[in-house]
């Protein structure tokens, strides 16, 4: 499983270098997958209101209704009704290659079992919804889909009475299943609105809107379909005649043709295993998991903000259990943690200008603590020469960069760059332990923990709390969001970088070095 | 402002997935059934005699089951299967034997085939035993038919109508 894993991870991030280029990282619909499932799903919503403001209810006039709309109206009702089959469409392509997306990025894990776990279901919903949608149209596709629907549900042993026979021997019957199907298509979607809702709570900030430009530029393109090629009936439903040829909606009905070929036994269990295979995934092979964020009361001074940054919102601020003078503590849930260290990299305490006794900030990773961070950048710097000694942090998901590790370049990684606390790269520079300061991680727009990159971003340019200080010197610190792929602009920015440091010379302004700086600097 | 080369993208990205939704959301055709064909169909449910006759229950049978369970007489639920045939123009087009529904087979039996067909004049027999009899069957009826390609010909059975019916 994992070499498909694998094989899949690097068509992704090959497509996406390509959309990256033409798109921008901020608009790459790759990054946006979820959002514009969200997207889709509006539209749908909207569309449906409209068209189902003119739609008949009846089994005998919803065919006529449907044809009203797009012949009479084909200018309002008929885009409309366009509008919300492609935006159907689009929201199971766009589901299905965020599952294969999750699954190659190795996203479902750890405490991301929950969005993965509620993303099955919606499969299913998903499906079942756009197929309720077209038995409503009572075209021969719908005839067909009933039928083939109906003996599908027959294969199944808890309906005594056989539910296909209806739309053979009894148009009545068949009337009232048509009915019922208005009202499942009208309830599914509630429920899948209700599911994606759930599906988005362990993600704090979730992306459900995508970037404006990206939304203007898919409704754009749906609208266009939609005028080009309008979505029409086949002719209407006639229970006397078998349709023998339907125009299937691919995206929806790939199974059809399954069902008209293998028992229906056969396919239930296979979508049954399939579906709790699904399920199941996150926990297979079992284990792995690292361990989670641990809280020191001692040093946590309720400041919450490891509870803003946590992508994972696996943190809360709860009232003072140790009896402390600050109102609140963090609390760390541990089953929401990924072990991503962001929290620590937020966090006013974790600060390398400590004095080592006490260099153990209010939350931190057991596999992972600031004061060894600290210590191998002292350790690393000791073996280094020359005037453009280069640190490169960088996070365990991206790029391999120990190879340019040499006597003038060190490398050290950890879960994600946003575990650096920003009073690390002053500590380097004004200790003198290195020239300049790199960061890479994982490729912009798209970080393995959602907002490592957003946070080290904002907090280097002293827009969030903890900020970079003003008094580094911005020219020494250099970063490039290289992912798994971009050897070449990595080593591109760290050449340029190199010799930009050593064009500087040795810094200058010593009067800082060596200086104490505490925790009270950094807050300010 | 974006480059003249990166809108040149975007629209051919975007106009990717415009065809392929545009394409894919109706072709290509799916045929499941010869249009040259018709389709007979036989989809009806119907109980079955029970396997064994009611008998009386003897007296010391009687003694031996609980006083709120006696009752005179002793009717096994189970039914027989119900045997089908078809022919067309004397072939056989169907020709088997249903089980009825339930655990305990107990409830009625219920047949759903389709078979296509030539289309034309045929003449159908249809014949069915529902009864503990080994042989022979219970109803039989025949019907002559001209039926158009794709044209769907239901074969149902009512006993209360008195045996097949068509459609
Ligand atoms: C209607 C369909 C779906 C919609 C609208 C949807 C939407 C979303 C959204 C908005 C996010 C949050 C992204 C972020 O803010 O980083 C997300 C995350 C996620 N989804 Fe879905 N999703 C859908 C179906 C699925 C399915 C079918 C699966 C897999 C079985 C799935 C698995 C996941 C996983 C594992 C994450 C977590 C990703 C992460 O933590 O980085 N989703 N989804
Ligand atoms: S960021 Fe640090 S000090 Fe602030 S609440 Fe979290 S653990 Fe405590
Ligand atoms: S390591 Fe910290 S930021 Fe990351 S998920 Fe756990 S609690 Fe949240």
């Amino acid at each position: 499983m994992s070499a498909i894993k694998a094989v899949l991870r690097k068509g992704f991030e090959t497509i996406e270098d390509l959309f990256d280029r033409i798109f921008g990282a901020k608009n790459n619909p790759f990054y946006q997958l979820g959002a514009l499932g969200w997207f889709y799903f509006w539209i749908v919503v909207v569309s449906g209101i409209y068209v189902y403001i003119f739609f008949d209810t009846g089994v005998t006039q919803a065919y006529k209704s449907l044809e009203y709309l797009t012949h009479e109206q084909w200018y309002a009702g008929g885009v409309m009704r366009s509008l919300h089959r492609y935006a159907s469409d689009a929201l199971v392509v766009m589901m299905m290659v965020h599952m294969l997306r999750e699954f190659a990025m190795d996203r479902f894990r750890s405490s991301r079992w929950f969005a993965w776990f509620t993303g099955v279901p919606m499969l299913w919903l998903v499906f079942a919804a756009g197929i309720s949608g077209y038995w409503m149209i009572w075209d021969q596709l719908a005839q067909y889909i009933a039928i083939t629907t109906a003996e599908f549900l027959d294969a199944l042993p808890v309906f005594g009475e056989s539910i296909a026979r209806n739309f053979v021997t009894d148009a009545k019957l068949s009337g009232r299943f048509f009915t019922l199907m208005v009202f499942v298509h009208i309830a599914l979607p509630l429920i899948l609105l209700f599911i994606m809702w759930i599906h988005i709570q362990r993600h704090a900030s979730p992306k459900v809107n995508p970037p404006r430009t990206l939304a203007l530029g898919t409704f754009a393109m749906l609208l266009v379909v939609s005028f080009v090629k309008p979505a029409l009936s086949q002719p209407p439903a006639d229970l006397n005649y078998v349709p023998a040829t339907v125009n299937l909606d691919w995206f929806y009905m790939p199974i059809y043709p399954v069902l008209n070929n293998v028992s229906g036994v056969t396919v239930w269990i296979a979508l049954v295993a399939a579906t709790v295979f699904l399920m199941m995934m996150p926990w297979l092979p079992p284990g792995k998991r690292h361990p989670v964020a641990v809280v020191n009361l001692d040093n946590c001074n309720g400041c919450g903000r490891c509870a803003a940054d946590c992508p994972f919102s696996a943190i809360t601020m709860e009232p003072r259990s140790d009896g402390s003078a600050y109102q609140l503590e963090a609390v760390v849930h541990a089953d929401h943690c990924t072990s991503c260290g962001i929290c620590v990299g937020s966090c006013p305490t974790a600060t390398p200008f400590r004095t080592k006794s006490d260099l153990s900030p209010g939350i931190e990773l057991p596999e992972h603590q600031i004061s060894e961070l600290r210590d191998k950048t002292i350790a690393a710097s000791g073996k280094m020469t020359g005037n453009d000694r280069i640190i490169i942090y960088g996070c365990d998901n991206s790029l391999d960069a120990t190879d340019v590790i040499d006597d003038k370049t060190q490398v050290l990684t950890m879960p994600c760059v946003g575990m650096l606390p920003p009073s690390f790269i002053d500590y380097v520079l004004s200790r003198n332990l290195f020239d300049g300061v790199f960061l890479t991680g994982c490729r912009q727009g798209d970080c393995n923990y959602r907002l490592g990159l957003k946070w080290t971003d904002a907090r280097l340019a002293g827009e969030r709390d903890p900020r970079l200080r003003k008094r580094v010197n911005a020219d020494r610190v250099s970063k490039y969001w290289a992912g798994l792929t971009r050897h070449k602009e990595f080593f591109r920015k760290l050449t340029a970088f190199r010799k930009r440091l050593a064009a500087m010379g040795p810094e200058q302004d010593s009067g800082q070095q060596g200086k104490k700086t505490g925790v009270a600097d950094i807050n300010a | 402002m974006l480059e003249p080369r990166l809108i040149f993208g975007q629209i051919i990205a975007y106009g990717i997935f415009a065809i392929v939704l545009g394409y894919f959301s109706n072709s290509p055709a799916y045929t499941y059934h010869d249009p040259e064909k018709a389709l007979l169909m036989v989809s009806f449910s119907h109980a079955s005699q029970t396997k064994e006759e009611c008998r009386r229950f003897t007296q010391e049978e009687l003694a031996e089951l609980a006083p709120n369970m006696r009752r005179p007489m002793d009717c096994p639920r189970e039914r027989v299967p119900v045997y089908l045939e078809i022919t067309m123009d004397d072939e056989v087009v169907v020709s088997n034997s249903y089980s009825p529904t339930g655990l305990a087979k107990d409830g009625s039996t219920s047949i759903y085939e389709s078979i296509p067909v030539k289309p034309g004049k045929h003449e159908l027999v249809s014949r069915m035993r529902d009864s503990r009899r080994k042989e022979g069957f219970d109803y039989t009826s025949k019907i002559t038919v001209d039926l158009e390609p794709r044209e769907l010909f239901v074969i149902d059975f009512r006993k209360e109508l008195g045996g097949f019916y068509y459609k």
